[in-house]
């Protein structure tokens, strides 16, 4: 039964019908995709390169390449899911070139207890974005999130950034389910150990 | 359990459980809080921003290929 009506649920996203005509010629439904998912992409691609001019050619392969294999999406899955897929692979192509010689694996699982025993108790302030200008706070959450493992903050970035299903993000990912729960769990802990040093209420005296 | 809270997975008498357990635990109830707080706030602000001019120079290649057929 749940099978059925997931596929009724896939066949009903208009995503379907924009690739069907796409694979039939029909570019300006191509262009219609590009337009609904390429700032997604960018920054998926940006958080595994950490190089934006990395993640702008992985926009224009991943899209170039989903083009050329539209034949070969078969619709049991979203195509935004397929697509993120071909993202994240041209990404650590990118990533891998430009490391040559150090490990670069999504899949490396990182043994720490950062995070996961909480040492900064204390509450934040009410809304503490605000004591930062939008710039300031982007900085923030750049640097923060770029200090974590690359398969931590790509499955948060998927999972609770974009929106994509535990299920989703272990598919794209080639993770299992487990895996991704776990990842999931320290980044978030990872990183909210990390913005206290920003967020948490001052106490008396402190700037 | 911390995510499943978070993410509303857990069985409604868990949840409530938890929930009568965090009212007198500061600890838990700071941490489930911030940890909230820190996913929405990567959520409703832009880390990275794909600037509209790259936008539509990455636009015009794509497509450019595409009407040639790759």
């Amino acid at each position: 039964m749940d099978s059925i009506q997931s596929t009724a649920e896939i066949e009903q996203h208009p995503d379907v019908a924009l690739v069907h005509s796409a694979r039939s010629g029909d570019v300006q439904a191509f262009e219609t995709l590009v337009r609904k998912y390429d700032r997604q992409i960018f920054r998926i691609a940006q958080h595994i390169t950490q190089n934006r001019e990395d993640a702008q050619d992985v926009v224009q392969d991943a899209f170039l390449k989903a083009y050329e294999k539209l034949d070969q999406f078969q619709g049991n899955s979203k195509f935004y899911t397929w697509l993120v897929r071909i993202a994240v692979n041209e990404s650590l192509m990118r990533l891998r070139k430009r490391r040559t010689g150090k490990m670069v694996s999504i899949d490396e699982d990182v043994v720490t207890e950062e995070g996961s025993v909480p040492r900064d108790l204390a509450d934040w302030s009410p809304n503490p974005e605000q004591n930062y200008s939008q710039t300031e706070l982007a900085e923030i959450l750049r640097k923060t999130i770029q200090g974590l493992p690359l398969g931590f903050r790509v499955v948060f970035q998927l999972r609770d950034v974009e929106g994509m299903s535990t299920e989703e993000t272990a598919e794209t990912l080639g993770l299992s389910v487990p895996a991704v729960k776990s990842r999931l769990l320290r980044a978030r802990l990872q990183l909210r150990e990390r913005l206290s040093r920003y967020f948490r209420k001052k106490k008396a005296g402190e700037r | 359990m911390l995510d499943e809270l978070i993410d509303g997975t857990l069985a409604a008498e868990t949840r409530a459980q938890l929930e009568e357990h965090m009212h007198g635990c500061e600890h838990c109830e700071v941490t489930l809080n911030t940890t909230r707080k820190t996913i929405e706030i990567y959520r409703s602000h832009e880390v990275y921003e794909l600037p509209a001019s790259i936008r539509d120079r990455l636009h015009a290649a794509i497509m450019a290929r595409c009407k040639n057929g790759c």
